[in-house]
């Protein structure tokens, strides 16, 4: 059974939004809203109205374009589950930028690959499931789609299209995961 | 069994005699570094998760300098510095270099090598992506998110998993138009933006043990932005030289072995290369300045970790002295050293800060300031459909402010042939 956050779920459904390669922590949460508190709730919702808001437009839900993952003016996504390319989260260190997807509503992540710091940051926070796609799904799932998620299964399926894509085992990190993060792995295991 | 450096120095720190990569282990931390962006929530979380229980795990090793969003009138900004402050006074951090004070230095991954915290052989993790730089020292250096640090500050450890490594090597003699910049850019050039994911960067060769610290520096800064978990370089004379001006504190010294496993080797004749520039919007779109010789820019940036050191500035004061910027150049000493530097070094008879302001740039005061962007005062920040050329580190889309902008990434020498010409030049045309 895997606990994610404060949830129990082994099937997570939801609309996938999809975006390319290289989407970098600048694009998912700009740097000049690295400000905001995440311990005062007025001020943590801020992560979610800004989350992915600086994907170039015609990047941002693909295959389309054009679509913001935040509605403007709202502080939570109508997608639950993201689907990338390579690369996913490169560039800074900022826990804010998994942070922010999951304030926005996001459960899932399903790249060809991640940047290391963005990829830990999810795991040891608890804030998004990193699954990474056997092989490419980003030209194969529209945004809006409707997706299944089977984490016993490791399996992707597009609703929609009713195509199922494998995903690489969680390994390692699972435990971690299935605690809902570092501190919960640490309590768990006599750690700390 | 043969190791590489970093594999020695992750073994030593986990107290194992070897280890392998692709092995999980835990690691003691010699030095966990923060800053005004990540400090706070690390703060947050920690005594959250810890509860009345929360305690420094050893308060000599934690190391704080506000850097990010310093100068500016942003309340959510400057809130986050009071956070550091009261956290430093509450739990007697003497390693805190507070804003205002005498003792404010700058961008965190400079000031860590001038106040000597950067100790060959040792584990030193902070909360930036680019604190992989101090990997120049022969040390393993990393970045983490808020959570890893949060652990940290509680029990010292973090759990890593040991990267393979790859070896880049450049021989010969770097010619007087080419910086560590450019070499770095080379290598981004070839292995894109995740060639080295999960990954140690190891430098070696002649051309990169003739460099400063400074400039080495400017190689292990951007290995993140190849993928890399560190960047690092073996310890030589100039290594010790810095290191114990800076510090009495003891060192061990790694070295890889003749025999260690290599996920892939990289060799380049320094005596070859081009200058290059990475096109927007990515540190790989690597082009020769060539290439680009006349795109009209609308700024010039000479600052940040990667490009903001006294080295850089030498560079550049060569190319403008007695010339006048053509567009606003920004020059951000990366620290308050840097900065007194600047007044006193001299070329050809005046100080790099007189050739600066008799050309026309602005100097600002150190900080990251725009290489991210940052609050919309910030000195430098990209507006509208600036084209600026810059000694940073990231082009990525609105990373310099503006989602409209572009970034090309340059050596100082190219930045400053640019700045004084007002459009992309090659600074082989002045030297």
């Amino acid at each position: 059974m895997i606990k994610f956050g404060n949830r129990m779920e082994k099937v997570i459904t939801g609309k996938a939004f999809v975006l390319g390669d290289n989407i970098d922590t600048d694009q998912i949460i700009p740097a000049e809203h690295l400000v905001y508190s995440m311990d005062d709730e007025n001020e943590a919702k801020m992560y979610g109205k800004y989350a992915l808001s600086s994907v170039p437009n015609d990047q941002s839900g693909l295959p389309q374009g054009g679509i913001p993952f935040v509605k403007d003016g709202e502080y939570e996504s109508e997608y639950a589950i993201i689907i990338g390319g390579s690369n996913f989260g490169c560039g800074s260190s900022r826990e804010h930028a998994p942070y922010a997807l999951m304030k926005a509503g996001a459960k899932v992540i399903v790249a060809e690959s991640y940047a290391r710091i963005f990829y830990r940051n999810s795991v040891d926070g608890g804030f998004v499931v990193p699954y990474e796609s056997v092989e490419k799904i980003n030209d194969k799932i529209k945004t809006g789609d409707e997706v299944k998620i089977d984490l016993d299964e490791n399996k992707i399926t597009n609703l929609t299209t009713s195509e199922s894509f494998d995903l690489k085992p969680l390994g390692n990190v699972l435990p971690i995961i299935a605690a809902g993060g570092l501190f919960e792995y640490a309590r768990k295991s006599n750690m700390i | 069994m043969a190791m590489t450096i970093t594999e020695k120095i992750l073994a030593n720190s986990a107290g194992k005699d070897t280890v392998k990569p692709g092995e999980n282990i835990w690691l003691n931390v010699d030095v966990l570094m923060t800053h005004d962006v990540c400090g706070p929530p690390t703060i947050g979380i920690w005594k959250k998760e810890f509860g009345e229980k929360a305690k420094i795990w050893d308060k000599d090793k934690l190391v704080i300098f506000p850097d990010h969003y310093i100068f500016t009138a942003n309340k959510h900004a400057n809130r986050n510095v009071d956070i550091l402050r009261e956290f430093a006074a509450e739990y007697q951090v003497d390693n805190y270099y507070d804003v205002g004070t005498e003792r404010y230095k700058g961008v965190c991954h400079i000031a860590l090598a001038e106040e000597g915290y950067d100790i060959p052989g040792t584990v030193l993790i902070g909360t930036d992506s680019h604190t992989c730089t101090s990997g120049a020292f022969g040390l393993f250096s990393t970045g983490v998110g808020n959570t890893d640090a949060a652990f940290i500050l509680g029990t010292g450890k973090i759990w890593e998993k040991v990267p393979e490594s790859m070896k880049f090597t450049f021989n010969g003699k770097l010619p007087n138009y080419l910086t560590a910049k450019d070499l770095i850019l080379h290598i981004l050039g070839d292995i894109t933006t995740d060639g080295a994911t999960y990954r140690a960067m190891e430098f070696d060769g002649e051309a990169v043990f003739d460099l400063s610290m400074n400039e080495r520096m400017t190689l292990t800064n951007m290995a993140i932005e190849a993928g890399g978990m560190n960047g690092i370089i073996a310890v030589d004379e100039v290594t010790e030289q810095y290191v114990k001006e800076r510090t009495d504190k003891e060192y061990q010294i790694f070295n890889s072995d003749p025999d260690a496993e290599y996920h892939s080797k990289y060799v380049y004749n320094a005596e070859e290369l081009e200058p290059v520039v990475a096109k927007p919007h990515s540190p790989d779109n690597r082009d020769t300045v060539r290439n680009v010789e006349g795109t009209k820019i609308t700024k010039a940036y000479i600052g940040s970790c990667t490009g903001g050191k006294i080295s850089d500035f030498r560079f550049a004061a060569q190319i403008i002295d007695k010339q006048e910027v053509k567009v606003p150049t920004f020059i951000v000493p990366a620290s308050t050293e840097v900065a007194a530097q600047l007044e006193v070094e001299q070329h050809n008879g005046r100080s790099l800060k007189e050739i600066f302001e008799n050309a026309g740039a602005v100097i600002a005061k150190s900080s990251c300031a725009a290489c991210l962007g940052g609050p919309d005062d910030t000195i430098g920040r990209a507006v509208d459909y600036d084209v600026t050329i810059s000694t940073t580190n990231r082009n990525f889309p609105g990373r310099m402010g503006s989602r409209k902008s572009e970034v090309y990434l340059a050596s100082p020498l190219t930045v400053a042939s640019s700045a004084i010409t007002g459009v992309i030049t090659d600074p082989r045309n002045f030297l």
